[in-house]
């Protein structure tokens, strides 16, 4: 749906991308993380169309849209909402007020507008406060009616610049639900930039880590957190290392990812059986990636069939990331 | 020594005199605010960071802004004696005033009016501009609408400041309650009138500025930034 491509931008000489390149299926969401200085702002104002490139493209639905004047910018900017860092609201309309400038830019007349509006309170579940002014707001709301007003002129893409940076953990849910309902109800495809990896965790299908104005790591989050040398794994899985463990009474020592209900649940005991080791999990935990369940864990195996045993787990659909003791390491 | 102008003669010297005082401010002012916003927008569009940034126009519009408002106004006021008889059709009398009056207020509310629109944050005009909307439409429901209480007040300051201005106006044969304090009452020591007419201006500055004030809070919907 939207695709980035090669995007350079220097400021004063300093490099802030440096051939940037995404792609974001329609109907998902791409968190964009990144150490601050990475690039990540950039990146979101050049997408907003609110900062030129040197030179790339951004495709939405194909059309280059970097190069655009005018109204043929105005139209293309209706294309992607945006969901800006910090307040951004007009603080001398109301929230209904706010919601329906999107659609009086693009010269939708009045009870659509009115409706429209109403729709989308609703998604936002504010529609209590529609006479409301941001300034009656708390800092969630006001990021929902944001949010709300990105979407109200039907963009196919939505942005959402640091959406939660100066929010608390609750409100942070919230507006993280909304994201995702957009997602869910309207189709919307998803663009947010972030350095909370929580977000990540509770709403991206597609991660894309970016570093110096480069990405360095870009693809599903599942299939990212399998794989033990990738930045996302080890910031979003838990860690397996807390607790030293001898590794002595271990005839295997190795990692395990397991994502899924079935994996999670299933796995570990059916290999315990048909092998007939003795398996342990010494350290490590469970999360939850969106709404699946992932589980990293440090195993210690005791018995003859044990490096069997971790092999059929790997062809099992479990990621076996390391073998800390024993001949058959699977890559370290 | 004569004896004091009866009360009533006080009177009607002051009413005389406000309405010709009211009469210049308030065209004046009008004009100032009609031809003002849109030199403080244009000079807030072609600013550095502005929606229109420009510094060729935005020096040139800068200097000649606070070239007019560094003009003292007496000078004004005879200086442009040939425009005004042009445009009223005379030169002396509470018409003619108007002309110099406003010429004088356009750069100081054009200063003003940008310094004001300056203030709107840039999350919240760039979040405009995300919307697709015109720089026509930013300009109008978000730099103009956000500010509309500080532009209020900024009337406000302006019609005092005019007030000030038209005390001069009796150059010109302006009338107004400037005139009235100085020739009636300063030269030709006539206590009553003088001190009537300060007290007078005092009372009318005040409560314009209260009405200004007033204005200015009602149109503002951030009032309730305590919940």
């Amino acid at each position: 749906m939207i695709t980035v491509e090669n995007l350079t931008k220097s400021f004063q000489g300093v490099n802030a991308l440096n051939g940037v390149t995404l792609d974001v299926e329609a109907g998902t969401v791409l968190g964009v993380v990144g150490p601050s200085g990475a690039g990540k702002s950039t990146l979101a104002r050049c997408v907003a169309l609110l900062e030129r490139p040197d030179s790339g493209a951004i495709r939405v639905d194909g059309t280059d849209i970097t190069s655009l004047d005018g109204s043929a910018l105005r139209a293309a900017r209706r294309q992607i909402g945006v969901v800006p860092q910090g307040d951004s609201l007009l603080r001398q309309r109301t929230a209904a007020g706010n919601i329906a400038l999107p659609l009086e830019s693009a010269g939708v007349p009045g009870p659509q507008r009115r409706t429209r509006v109403g729709e989308l309170l609703d998604l936002v579940g504010l529609t209590d406060k529609a006479t409301a002014y941001p300034d009656q707001l708390s800092g969630g709301q006001r990021q929902r009616i944001a949010v709300a007003r990105a979407l109200a002129a039907n963009p196919s893409v939505l942005l959402a610049d640091e959406p939660t940076s100066a929010l608390d953990p609750e409100t942070t849910g919230s507006v993280l639900t909304v994201l995702d309902r957009a997602r869910a109800e309207l189709g919307v495809t998803v663009l947010v930039v972030t350095h909370d990896m929580g977000v990540v965790r509770k709403i991206c299908d597609d991660v894309a880590v970016l570093e110096q104005g480069r990405v360095v790591e870009h693809g599903k989050v599942l299939d990212l957190v399998g794989d033990a040398a990738s930045r996302t794994s080890s910031a979003l899985l838990p860690a397996v290392d807390l607790n030293p463990i001898n590794e002595s009474s271990y005839d295997r020592v190795a990692d395990v990812v397991l994502v899924g209900f079935a994996a999670v649940g299933a796995l570990l005991p059916e290999a315990s059986h048909r092998f007939g080791v003795e398996l342990n999990i010494v350290g490590g935990g469970l999360t939850r990636l969106g709404e699946t369940p992932v589980a990293r864990f440090r195993l210690g195996l005791n018995g003859e069939r044990s490096d069997s045993a971790l092999e059929w787990i790997g062809e099992a659909g479990g990621a076996v990331q390391r073998s800390l003791k024993g001949p058959q390491g699977v890559a370290a | 020594m004569r004896s004091a102008t009866p009360w009533s003669d006080v009177l009607s010297y002051l009413v005389e005199a406000t309405g010709e005082t009211l009469y210049m401010v308030g065209v004046s002012t009008l004009i100032a605010t009609a031809f003002g916003i849109p030199v403080g927008v244009w000079l807030q569009l072609t600013a550095r960071g502005g929606l229109r940034p420009n510094p060729v126009v935005h020096r040139i519009l800068s200097f000649v802004t606070d070239l007019g408002r560094s003009m003292p106004f007496i000078v004004l006021l005879v200086a442009l004696t040939s425009v005004t008889r042009l445009i009223v059709g005379g030169s002396i009398g509470s018409t003619a005033v108007i002309v110099p009056l406003a010429v004088g207020a356009i750069p100081f509310v054009g200063r003003l009016v940008q310094n004001i629109l300056s203030e709107v944050h840039v999350t919240v005009v760039e979040a405009a501009i995300t919307t697709g909307a015109s720089t026509l439409r930013i300009v109008r429901s978000v730099l103009i609408r956000e500010s509309l209480p500080a532009l209020i007040n900024a009337i406000g300051v302006t019609v005092i400041a005019l007030i000030g201005y038209s005390a001069m106006a009796g150059v010109i044969g302006g009338g107004g309650l400037g005139d009235l304090a100085i020739r009636e009452g300063y030269q030709r020591f006539n206590d009553r009138i003088l001190w009537s007419t300060v007290a007078w201006l005092a009372v009318l500055t005040t409560v314009i500025q209260l009405g200004f004030t007033r204005a200015a809070r009602a149109s503002d919907r951030r009032r309730h930034a305590s919940v």
